[in-house]
């Protein structure tokens, strides 16, 4: 092979891996992102003025995650031509002028906070406490990660995850551990939103590649931690395990069900019909 | 940046006129946070230091926490006080690492807030009773109450009107992201609670 060979084949993988790094940041930001739309979504309609608040409280902290996460996704975009800091996407640009296909987020995320027509509390307080059951250990692992700005979001994300894990943790023991009708709902809640945990599981080519350069693990690497953790709350709360299944969603890939364009359309109407509007 | 700006030719090679850096620390120190007015941003703890950088002040902030909508007031505050006080093309930086914590709001900051009617955090670093993220190790309040699973016990939050370490909480979350909403069993008073972070 010669030299020039050799660069070049350098600096392919460089950019293989600069995409690979934006891409698993991106997958978070946007996870991030999507659940703090659908959270926002019960402002005004929580249970109680006191759900309501927590609620929002938890939007708030994910959307601040969201923004440091997209903000950092744009700054390593603008990596990708010469490997140097240049101007990729703003956050902004990032949220409201990519389409469906261009999200990356963990389908979970963009369910609807009930089936049907009405909401429903315990699908969103099951959601919230199976994805801060996979953040806790995530941030934990992206704390040492070698993008030091990474790092930094994690450092501070984590303290955020473990009160969200604590509202939703708390809740679901009492749903599961309360009425007949509040565990059999909390019970169907579980058992709907089980099987988009294995999105997670499956590891692609990205993740690898992010992995061996210590930017991020491959979420199956925290699978036993998250199921440690499901189990202890599940049995304090009294609700079954779902049995696994054989269905994996695609979010993460930019595959995404029937309900993330309506959720898009909603976040992105007003910076879409006054682009560059400030207040 | 603030290399190539072009609007202090003179201060880009000569530096700053000796004292401005402790002036204007002294400054910023003293701006009120917008959300609770009684701390400055001080007693907050979010004011990581103040610089120069080619001519120009490099402010150095932590922003609390990252859905804070108060840390952009917080930066254009310190931008706004900085031009008035003659700094042109003074910069704010915010630095993530190492993430703040409640544990650097000052001794005087922690009086400010109890005058203020709101509680001080307990201690943010290490696991305090009531603090650990299960929920198993702190008290559900369930529809039905099944005392065998109640393991942990909350932390003393005094309260901030009459003393009294007798006090319940309401609702973990209350009037601003950052406070719990309690309430004193001795002199019945609600109260806001700074959290722990």
């Amino acid at each position: 092979m010669s030299a020039a060979t050799q660069l070049s084949n350098t600096a392919v993988l460089d950019t293989q891996q600069t995409r690979a790094h934006q891409a698993v940041v991106l997958r978070l930001a946007d996870s991030c992102l999507i659940l703090a739309h659908r959270l926002s979504q019960w402002c005004g309609h929580g249970p109680m003025l006191e759900e309501d608040i927590a609620l929002t409280n938890v939007s708030l902290d994910l959307l601040g995650q969201a923004r440091l996460l997209l903000s950092h996704a744009g700054r390593i975009e603008g990596r990708f031509d010469d490997g140097k800091e240049g101007r990729g996407r703003s956050e902004d640009e990032l949220a409201y002028f990519r389409n469906e296909g261009e999200f990356l987020n963990w389908t979970m995320t963009e369910l609807p906070n009930g089936t049907g027509p009405h909401e429903d509390y315990g699908l969103t307080i099951a959601r919230n406490a199976m994805v801060a059951a996979l953040m806790i250990p995530l941030w934990e692992a992206l704390a040492s990660s070698t993008d030091p700005e990474l790092a930094a979001i994690a450092a501070k994300s984590v303290k955020e995850a473990r009160a969200h894990w604590r509202h939703a943790g708390e809740w679901l023991v009492r749903l599961g551990d309360g009425t007949e009708l509040s565990h059999a709902r909390a019970q169907a809640a579980l058992d709907r939103l089980w099987p988009y945990a294995n999105e997670w599981w499956q590891t692609d080519r990205l993740e690898q590649q992010a992995a061996d350069a210590g930017i991020a693990p491959v979420l199956a690497s925290l699978r036993p931690q998250w199921n440690e953790r499901m189990h202890a709350l599940l049995q304090e709360a009294t609700l079954k395990e779902p049995r696994a299944t054989g269905f994996i969603s695609t979010g993460k890939l930019g595959e995404h069900s029937e309900h993330l364009g309506f959720l898009l359309a909603e976040m992105q109407s007003l910076a879409r019909s006054h682009p560059g509007a400030q207040w | 940046m603030s290399a190539g700006d072009t609007e202090r030719p003179v201060a880009a090679t000569s530096g700053l006129p000796p004292g401005s850096i402790e002036e204007a620390r002294a400054l910023i120190a003293d701006i009120p946070d917008p959300e609770i007015p009684v701390l400055t941003l001080e007693d907050l703890g979010i004011l990581r230091g103040v610089h120069e950088e080619a001519g120009h002040l490099v402010v150095s902030l932590t922003p609390t926490y990252t859905g804070c909508p108060a840390t952009e007031a917080i930066r254009d505050e310190v931008e706004r006080t900085l031009a008035q006080a003659g700094h042109v093309g003074a910069q704010v930086r915010l630095t993530l690492s190492p993430p703040w914590s409640t544990d650097w709001i000052s001794a005087r900051g922690r009086r400010r807030l109890t005058d203020y009617g709101i509680a001080p955090p307990a201690c943010a670093a290490g696991d305090l009773p009531g603090q650990g993220e299960h929920p198993g190790s702190a008290q559900v309040i369930r529809f039905m109450p099944r005392a065998a699973s109640l393991s942990g016990v909350e932390a003393t939050i005094t309260c901030p009107r009459c003393a009294s370490p007798h006090t319940e909480q309401l609702s973990a979350h209350s009037s601003t992201p950052c406070k719990a909403l309690y309430r004193c069993l001795t002199c019945r008073e609600p109260f806001d609670y700074f959290k722990p972070y």
